[in-house]
């Protein structure tokens, strides 16, 4: 065998393994950047979907409320006007949009009654009509009226619909395209910003353009202050237990050897055991954020015993022997001295077991979380019993809906999801930033 | 009377006790703090627990047993506080009997993980005993085929959404465990601290998203793109949810999983065996696939294992990305269903509790809880094997 390298030149099987080296680094950087490039694709595609449901089309036409149509016995009774249903005033918006574009000057060819009442939110109707019963005085007025768009013209504002989509569509007709953004040249319909859907209810299939997160959002709170309100001091205790007090026995290793398997159950099984025992065996309603925040009680305890746990060992036992040393019992010890200063990591700990809770969808899905709900739950203690939804039921349920305005519904509850957990994540790092110590 | 109120009167009955307790404690010694056995406040406490531990203890049974009879909780209260009042003394060891309650306390808390195990296979036994009861196991245990119907002749065999739970898993690894494994290397062996300080954070975004997020993900972007660039075109089928697109979600889900568990234990490799490696003249990559990862394996396999429990009970990402058809089929751009697909599908609607279909489900979450609880105790047990040998 000859020498054939020297400093400056690299044999081949040098070169051979210079060459896996590189070939190595780059798989390495590769996997990275594919990390990353997940990520940013699921970000992008989930903003990219959902950014428009923060922005909504209005309408804003006048209209006649015209009072021998609407309170036919002409005694302003509001229990009386209660019998002209929806479908009453409906007819009545048609008239006054149809009166109103006619003497814009606005050409109306095309587009039938029926087309052009199309335009408008079926849940405008409803909305005037809780308007008129509310103050049956303004009967009679004409009045300026703001009114939501139907979801396709609102797809339309928002590119989710085209001309060309829409010859191919059933819903909607070009010619009511047209005429849209006629009206919206004409200053009649904007697309500004949307409160109604942070703070609105569900709506029914056929109006996606009216589905709000309000009873979302709040039973999403109730079942997170359920959590916090069990879990935190459970989880304190449990973890104080086993780290101070628990001798070490056949018992005490059964517990800890239980914590971290229950860590690793999957969630849809606490959901089969929130069914069995508090629906079915214990008699609690279904769909109630009692329930919920009780079953992701369960599941958030090991996460929160973890990381209490790891909190009060990172206590270097010094302080607990000076405490000791000075007469202090051993109760004294750990809750005036050792849990004062694992509190910051514990509150971490607590706070990603709470965000962890906030996206569990799961569980929900099998105590009846994903029960149709618009009417908003009361306060609590007695609103924990009644019905509501949560946010990332909200989104598996828009999910299974037909119309594809509720796919940017879904995609803009995803958005307040996340932003609820990155506000989550931020005060856990920050807590810990700030009360972080060495020892 | 509204059950706030009933809340907020047993509260202030408590908070009554601690000054009473404290105040009669004081009194009895003429004011003087030196003459009692123990502080003040821990005869104040002693009172407060004694009308509040009875007060919300028939608060909680009243509310599951009989609502009616909540308005009894503050007078328990009163009760309780009026026996602890009488029992103190200046020789009463109020520290002493408060410790104890604080110990029971934090016995209790602590049973409660054992309580919890305790229910979920409780619960999922008894149901699992009625469904044996009414439809034979044999059949569901190696039956071929799923079909469910309501009007009874279902066909409940468990084959063929263990196989998509199990394709899905094993895709979802195919993913997650080169792209987590090399990651970890890059980010232990190769990466500056800069780029690491970045990067990891970043990658550990991924495993605090929601699994919905996923399952939308899953449903509004990687399905359509599967089905019309590779399945479409391929002639391999035109469903846009597939074994392909949960697994491929499932496995970006994992990403971070299997790589952080990786890293710590590629850095729990002590530095010496690097060292002794490079002494030899081994290149970096040579002492990462030669040194580092056979002295890892063990926790690297545990890592693995724990990933594959996650994937197989793994449920808003296969509702959402999988279907609901139960099929065996090799074909991934096809729509299949899991364990956990069938759970959700069986129970959610109006149920009735009694039919075979419906009882099916806790026969299943059985089934995935005893397969993922084997996981973890190995992963587990690797794991913690592994960890003694550098100690």
């Amino acid at each position: 065998m000859t020498q054939t390298s020297s400093l400056l030149t690299a044999d081949p099987r040098t070169r051979a393994r210079n060459r896996a080296e590189v070939r190595f680094r780059a798989f390495g950087l590769a996997a990275v950047i594919t990390g990353l490039a997940a990520l940013a694709l699921l970000v992008i595609s989930v903003i990219g979907n959902g950014a428009g449901a923060f922005r909504q089309t209005y309408l804003t036409i006048p209209v006649s409320l015209s009072a021998d149509r609407l309170d036919p016995e002409g005694n302003r009774d509001p229990a009386e006007m209660a019998r002209v249903t929806t479908f009453g005033y409906a007819p009545l918006l048609a008239q006054s949009l149809q009166m109103h574009l006619q003497a814009e000057g606005i050409d109306l060819t095309g587009v039938s009654p029926q087309a052009l009442m199309g335009m408008i939110s079926q849940e405008a109707p409803a909305q005037v009509r809780a308007m008129v019963l509310a103050n049956p005085d303004i009967l009679g007025e004409t009045r300026q009226l703001e009114m939501l768009a139907s979801g396709r013209i609102d797809g339309y504002f928002k590119g989710r619909v085209t001309l060309e989509s829409a010859e191919r569509d059933a819903n909607v007709s070009p010619a009511q395209i047209r005429l849209a953004q006629a009206m919206a040249d004409a200053g009649m319909m904007e697309t500004r910003w949307n409160w109604a859907f942070l703070t609105g209810p569900d709506a029914s299939d056929q109006r996606p353009e009216a589905a709000g997160l309000g009873v979302a959002i709040l039973g999403s709170l109730y079942m997170i202050g359920v959590v916090l309100v069990l879990a935190l001091p459970i989880g304190v205790a449990a973890s104080i237990y086993l780290e101070e007090f628990a001798p070490k026995n056949r018992l005490t290793d059964i517990i800890e050897v239980n914590i971290s398997n229950l860590a690793a159950v999957p969630s849809i099984v606490f959901g089969i055991l929130g069914l069995a025992i508090f629906i079915n065996l214990a008699g609690l309603p279904q769909s109630a954020p009692i329930v919920g925040g009780l079953v992701l009680t369960l599941m958030t305890l090991p996460t929160i015993i973890i990381a209490t746990r790891a909190a009060l060992r990172a206590v270097p036992p010094s302080i607990r022997s000076a405490a000791l040393g000075l007469g202090a019992s051993k109760m004294q010890a750990v809750f005036h001295h050792v849990l004062p200063l694992a509190a910051p990591g514990i509150l971490t700990g607590t706070i990603l077991g709470l965000a962890q809770a906030l996206g569990e969808t799961a569980p929900l899905l099998l105590i009846g979380m994903v029960a149709f709900v618009r009417e908003y739950p009361d306060m609590p203690p007695e609103g924990l019993f009644d019905p509501a939804s949560a946010l990332p039921v909200q989104v598996y349920n828009w999910t299974q809906r037909a119309d594809p305005a509720f796919v940017e519904r879904a995609a803009g509850a995803t958005i307040v999801l996340l932003v609820f957990l990155v506000a989550m994540n931020l005060i856990a790092v920050l807590l810990r930033r700030r009360f972080e110590r060495r020892w | 009377m509204p059950l706030l109120w009933i809340i907020a009167a047993t509260l202030a009955l408590g908070a009554a006790g601690y000054w009473l307790g404290r105040a009669r404690a004081l009194r009895l010694t003429g004011g003087s703090p030196a003459a009692l056995h123990s502080l003040p406040h821990a005869y104040g406490a002693i009172t407060a627990l004694a009308a509040l531990i009875p007060g919300f203890a028939l608060l909680v049974l009243a509310l599951m047993a009989w609502p009616g009879g909540t308005i009894l909780a503050p007078v328990l209260a009163v009760i309780g506080l009026g026996l602890a009042l009488i029992r103190i003394t200046p020789e009463f060891r109020a520290r002493t009997a408060l410790e104890r309650c604080i110990l029971a306390g934090l016995i209790t808390a602590s049973s409660i993980a054992i309580l919890t195990t305790f229910g979920i296979v409780a619960s999922m036994l008894v149901e699992t005993a009625d469904f044996f009861s009414l439809y034979p196991w044999q059949q569901f245990f190696f039956g071929l085929e799923w079909i469910p119907s309501f009007e009874g002749g279902s066909e409940l065999g468990l084959i063929p959404l263990l196989w998509g739970t199990l394709y899905i898993t094993f895709i979802a690894l195919l993913v997650a465990v080169p792209v987590g494994l090399f990651a970890a290397i890059y980010m232990a062996e190769y990466a500056g601290p800069r780029f690491r300080a970045i990067a990891k954070p970043l990658i550990e975004v991924l495993a605090g998203i929601p699994t919905i997020v996923y399952g939308l993900f899953a449903l509004i972007t990687v399905g359509p793109l599967l089905r019309d660039w590779f399945a479409a075109p391929m002639g391999l089928g035109t469903s846009s949810s597939s074994v392909m697109t949960a697994g491929l979600v499932m496995g970006i889900m994992l990403i971070p999983f299997v790589s952080s568990l990786s890293d710590d234990i590629i850095n729990a490799v002590p530095q010496s065996l690097r060292d002794g490696a490079y002494g030899l003249g081994a290149t970096q990559s040579e002492t990462v696939r030669q040194v580092i990862l056979p002295a890892a394996l063990p926790g690297i396999v545990g890592a693995v294992l724990l990933a594959t429990s996650r994937a197989i009970g793994e449920t808003m990402i296969v509702v959402m990305g999988a279907g609901a058809a139960a099929r065996l089929s090799l074909n991934p751009f096809e729509a299949m269903t899991t364990v956990t697909v069938k759970i959700v599908g069986q129970l959610t609607g109006d149920t009735d509790f009694s039919s075979p279909e419906a009882l099916v489900a806790f026969a299943l979450g059985l089934t995935l809880f005893a397969i993922t609880l084997c996981l973890n105790i190995l992963a587990l047990y690797i794991v913690r094997r592994y960890r003694e040998q550098y100690e």
